[in-house]
């Protein structure tokens, strides 16, 4: 190592061919292909990634995976800014941008690193203690105070436009992890035949053994790693699924997992960003390893403090130095090998510290025993390390400290179904329990065995229980050599030594923080969490929970096991809301159901209105118009004075067919449809169970087995279901079936004085006010093409419905648009139906809102006493029936321009506008150039008594105050002359 | 071709469309009945439906015999294509036409499966779903029958005021997927 930090002839996942220029806080840096933005960082000699989330002390790298606390970052991407990105899994790529977080103006100098000097009064309940007064501080002083001081990281407040994905894949084993215990279980699965995915969170497969690189079956381990590869990936039923980091057991063997796809690449091109799978598995098998855990020392956050694990994974991975001159301060085995390795590696190991009395010490480098760390220095970086011994207290010079507390198995999956781990004295660490997850077994080091022959052979035999329980045969398979070392540990947590030791980096939690909750009566596992915030951070504390919850035991004088663990909860690592929503943004939201006439409409300038999942046109504007309310009222006078045509596919259409068709919508209607003779129509009312109107349409019988019922728009699909429901529960056994032939039919309403004129222009044979009265319906034909038509009205006007197959509607429309307009007619859109049948009090949803009974719209004689419905016996419950109802009543203004608005509220003319004197409200309004006036419809106490009265139509949300007269809710042409002549 | 005068529910959206590995077409919309039997009454529309040379079909399955064709569709009911019901159907069954209320569309080539897995939540390994089977599913939010003609051929029907953003979605998951495979 000569000058820089890159150490030749180590690093197999870098190439060192192919640099990579990056930038990190506005500087340029270099790296290589393969490195990770920790690396490169490290590798550039940069220490300081950024400042801790509470005091704002400077951060370096602690790990080198996905548990990272320390170093997160943001990274750009033009106009997006992702952040708390893991520097420790970001890749570096040509142009990465990134950007330390927490610290302003940089990290080397942060203007609110203050909060460190103030840290005695910053601990645990701070917040709770301090801001508790004057109260009226809290809203306007407090709060945005400490909201712009908290959070990690900050949003760039615009949308997301980055392309991201959601799959599904489904298998017989899901191994979770590709390090040694992974692999042998894919491989042995794989050579039986088993459907196999191998999710990795890594870029590479090898879990630990890339990082310590131990000779397997007489091989190194990147020879012995290749060959295996080599045999999955020639397999076709073994699927590697690599940066896919499995974040949730759930019911059913399924798995979420979140996949970084294109999130390396300079230029991803269409490729998504992150791709969320829902994995469908028969088995898994979680051998997803262990996370080493660091020890609570006096000042062990300092950039160079890190995972002794971590040390070995830069040295080998990517052939960087974390440090020039490392101590490892370890109470395990583990350590000391992870001191022989750095040493090896031409690391010079400054001391070896172990809390243990009885370890050898004849090693390369100075080992002290029964020793502990009780300080360090180095602002923004690592100097010196202090470490106390038998002997007293020696200062060790050094750039690096490597810290190991131990081991935990990798169980959080295990844990995402409610079971709970059991506390392992001999690893003295938290392992899974057999059954916490249905289907699930722990294998290797996620299941406590730690070394890589026990690891090797427990991923093996875990798969052959799992295809065994499946049915599937599986062969012998020949176990490789490998290191076999016992795994020794004296638990050992934190350092006695006075100042502040971290348990949390991410969210700045001390073991005294953890002491004073214990006192302050938070003694249970998620008392403390809480109020201390540990594990609360995006790592949901993989570094600290054990260590925090031990330190808590102490405290309590329980024991570990006693104590417990806080609930592990999906996600494992954060997964971007984006990703969960893949396919959902703008118009993905939902599907756009578009009728045959949609184009043409389009094309005559109509603007589109939602209804429900259906684009309908508004109104259709005329050159000489410039506001919505001339169209719509042009279009008004239209159908009363002429004719218009309306799209009306959108109205639900569902075909019932069956003798016992008659039968099943007698209990499906309030009024008797089995009575009805072919060719005619009957409007029809439908309760829910609870004896509330559901639904109101018509049911036209075609045939004497056939009816066809039509629903409205908004609530086609709840009828639907609704039959659906009634026909399994109540008739499963009668002789119908129903089917939706919305999507077959194109249907138009032509209405108005000349709707007959424009028909018979149109039909084969015309028809006439006899041949077809009113509530009739007949077949018809258009040239070639068979169609159906209702003489219904939705309008009051003489009025009718053709209905073609939808192949032909496009061009029936156009017809029928032009022929309207040869009448002096037109196409008309919402608006104008929606004032015609305001005009005439027709009822729509605005009104049958779901709170309503029969009785209070005035159609309580629509229940037949003669036989029984749906909701019948529910709707005669008392009190939805009594005079003190709300009841449906038009409403005209005294001065007939003044404006009604739906949502307003009724009251007395002088009576104050609150609930408490509310009479009532307005449901529906409209200006009606038929009446020259406004009008609505509203429900009203007691409303059908009071026509007459002057009552204040009060909109609270416009301030508007009307004072209008109560009367029927038919406003025109009360007798229906038009629509029945 | 359509005829003249008439509209497939595809008009319009660009099809056929390639990325990658993948077509995305229209079909022609021919006859297309739904079946619903009676209550146990299947097995007289098996009856019925035989001068056709066909039978009832049990869940998931296709029956294809000289042209015409019945796929399960759901619940109680079949899809009869390209063909006209036999007269003593309707004694047995709800017999609807409902040729104009799907858009019929197909995807084929080595990445359909791949391309579905986007947006359809089953099994579509040809063990679990060999061709010659069909389902009743979701496409992304659209309703779906999703037949298997081959291994890489799925025809894809979802009613027929949902073409476009059913192309769309199918589209998006075709530029991920031909993406992907230009990566490796």
């Amino acid at each position: 190592m000569t000058g820089g930090w890159r150490i030749p002839g180590r690093g197999a996942e870098i190439d060192r061919s192919r640099r990579r220029r990056f930038t990190f806080g506005g500087r340029v840096l270099e790296g290589f292909a393969g490195d990770t933005l920790a690396s490169a960082l490290m590798g550039a000699g940069v220490r300081v990634l950024g400042r801790s989330f509470k005091y704002h002390r400077p951060r370096g790298v602690m790990t080198a995976g996905s548990e990272e606390p320390n170093a997160l970052v943001a990274v750009l991407e033009g106009t997006q800014r992702t952040p708390n990105v893991r520097a420790t899994v970001q890749e570096v790529y040509k142009g990465l941008n990134a950007q330390p977080q927490n610290c302003w103006p940089g990290p080397h100098l942060d203007a609110l690193a203050i909060n460190d000097f103030l840290h005695p009064f910053l601990g645990a309940g701070f917040y709770y203690k301090t801001f508790m007064w004057p109260r009226r501080f809290w809203e306007r002083v407090y709060e945005p105070v400490i909201r712009r001081a908290a959070g990690l990281g900050s949003l760039s407040g615009r949308a997301d436009t980055g392309r991201y994905e959601k799959a599904y894949a489904f298998c017989d084993l899901l191994v979770i992890g590709a390090g040694p215990a992974g692999l042998m279980a894919a491989l042995r699965a794989g050579r039986a035949g088993a459907d196999v995915i191998l999710a990795e969170e890594d870029r590479a497969v090898g879990g630990r053994l890339l990082a310590d690189l131990p000779a397997i079956g007489g091989q190194d381990t990147h020879g012995w790693l290749a060959a295996l590869l080599a045999e999955l990936r020639a397999l076709p039923n073994v699927r590697i699924m690599t940066r896919t980091t499995v974040t949730g057991a759930h019911d059913g063997g399924t798995y979420g997992a979140i996949e970084r796809v294109g999130l390396h690449l300079a230029d991803p091109g269409d490729l998504p960003r992150e791709c969320f799978w829902r994995i469908v598995a028969r088995r898994t098998i979680l051998a997803a390893g262990a996370l080493e855990r660091p020890i609570a020392h006096p000042a062990n956050d300092r950039p160079g403090v890190m995972l002794a694990s971590a040390m070995p994974a830069y040295v080998n991975r990517w052939g960087v130095a974390p440090a020039r001159r490392v101590v490892i301060f370890g109470n395990n085995d583990s350590a000391l090998d992870t001191a022989r390795g750095l040493t090896a590696a031409g690391i010079e190991v400054a001391a070896y510290v172990d809390p243990r009395d009885g370890i050898s010490v004849t090693e390369e480098f100075p080992v002290y025993r029964a020793a502990q760390v009780v300080g360090t220095r180095g602002r923004l970086g690592l100097r010196e390390v202090a470490v106390r011994h038998a002997g007293g207290i020696s200062v060790v010079q050094a750039d690096g400290l490597g810290l190991s507390g131990g081991w935990n198995p990798t169980l959080h999956l295990s844990c995402h179904m409610n079971g709970r781990p059991e506390w392992n004295e001999t690893i003295a660490a938290f392992v899974p329990r057999p059954g916490m997850v249905p289907g699930l077994e722990a294998a290797g080091a996620a299941a406590g065995r730690f070394s890589t022959s026990d690891c090797l052979a427990d991923g093996a035999r875990a798969a052959a229980v799992a295809l065994a329980d499946l049915g599937i045969k599986v062969a012998d398979i020949d176990l490789p050599l490998a290191e076999d070392r016992p795994y020794g540990i004296a638990p050992f947590w934190a350092v006695d030594a006075g100042g502040r030791a971290w348990l949390d980096f991410a969210n700045d939690v001390t073991t005294k923080d953890v002491g004073q909750a214990a006192r302050e009566g938070f003694a249970s596992v998620e008392h403390m969490k809480r109020y201390t915030t540990q594990g609360m951070a995006p790592d949901q504390g993989k570094n600290s929970n054990v260590a925090a919850l031990a330190v808590l035991a102490d405290a309590t004088g329980q024991g570990i096991a006693a104590t417990g663990t806080t609930t592990f909860r999906p996600p494992y690592v954060p997964v971007s809301i984006a990703a969960l929503g893949a396919g959902g943004q703008g118009a993905g939201f939902a599907p756009q159901r578009l009728t045959v006439s949609d184009a043409t409409s389009r094309a005559m300038g109509a603007p589109m209105i939602e209804a429900g999942l259906w684009y309908r046109p508004s109104y259709f504007p005329r050159a000489e118009e410039t506001t919505w309310r001339q169209a719509c009222d042009r279009e008004v006078t239209m159908v009363r004075g002429a004719v218009g045509v309306c799209d009306v596919s959108t109205l639900g259409k569902i075909d019932v067919q069956g003798p016992d068709a008659g039968q099943f919508l007698d209990l499906l209607y309030t009024n008797t449809m089995s009575s009805l003779k072919p060719g005619r129509v009957r409007y029809g009312l439908m309760l829910r169970e609870d004896g509330h109107v559901m639904e109101d349409g018509t049911c036209a019988r075609l045939d004497a087995a056939r009816f066809l019922i039509t629903t409205t728009t908004a609530a086609a699909a709840q009828v639907m279901r609704h039959m659906d429901f009634v026909q399994q529960a109540f008739c499963a056994q009668q002789r119908f079936r129903f089917a939706s032939v919305t999507e077959h039919w194109a249907q138009f309403a032509i209405a108005g004085p000349r709707a007959r004129d424009l028909l018979n222009g149109v039909l084969d044979e015309p028809v006439t006010g006899e041949s077809l009265p009113f509530m009739g319906c007949q077949p018809v034909r258009v040239g070639a093409i068979a169609g159906r038509l209702f003489r219904i009205s939705f309008s009051g006007e003489a009025g009718y419905e053709i209905a073609v197959p939808a192949r032909h509607g496009a061009a029936l429309f156009a017809r029928l648009v032009r022929a309207a307009e040869a009448l002096g007619g037109g196409a008309y859109g919402l608006e104008a139906l929606n004032v015609l049948r305001i005009e005439k009090g027709f009822v729509t949803h605005a009104e049958i809102h779901g709170r309503v009974t029969a009785f209070d719209i005035g159609m309580q004689r629509m229940i037949s006493p003669a036989k029984d419905c749906i909701g019948k016996a529910a709707s005669q419950r008392p009190g939805l029936m009594e005079e003190t109802r709300e009841q449906l009543v038009g409403l005209r203004p005294v001065d007939p321009q003044d404006e009604i608005a739906a949502g307003a509220h009724l009251y007395a003319a002088d009576a104050p506008a609150s609930a408490a004197f509310g009479q009532g409200y307005v449901t529906s309004a409209c200006y009606s150039p038929t009446l020259q006036g406004w009008l609505g419809l509203g429900f009203l106490t007691n409303g059908r008594a009071r026509h007459g009265e002057v009552l204040r139509v009060h909109d609270g949300l416009r301030g508007r105050k009307v004072m209008a007269r109560v009367c029927d809710p038919v406003f025109h042409d009360p007798e229906g002359r038009a629509m029945r002549g | 071709m359509a005829e003249s005068g008439t509209t497939n529910p595809a008009d319009g959206l660009g099809l056929p469309l390639d990325h990658g590995a993948c077509r995305l077409s229209a079909l022609s919309c021919g006859p297309a009945w739904l079946v619903a039997p009676f209550p146990g009454q299947e097995g007289a529309c098996g009856a019925a439906l035989a001068p056709l040379g066909l039978d009832f079909p049990a869940p998931g399955q296709v029956l294809a015999e000289k042209g015409a064709r019945i796929v399960w569709a759901g619940r109680a009911q079949a899809l009869l294509f390209d063909a006209d019901p036999p007269g003593a159907l309707t004694r047995h069954a709800a017999v609807t036409d409902q040729a104009d209320g799907w858009a019929r569309l197909m995807l084929q080539g080595a990445d359909a499966q791949t391309v579905l897995a986007r947006l359809v939540p089953l099994d579509l390994h040809a063990g679990a779903f060999p061709p010659g089977r069909a389902a009743r599913t979701l496409l992304g939010h659209h309703p779906l029958l999703l037949i298997r003609d081959t291994e890489n051929a799925f025809e894809i029907m979802t009613y027929r005021s949902m073409a476009g953003s059913a192309v769309h979605e199918l589209q998006e998951a075709m530029r991920s997927v031909a993406a992907r495979a230009a990566l490796s």
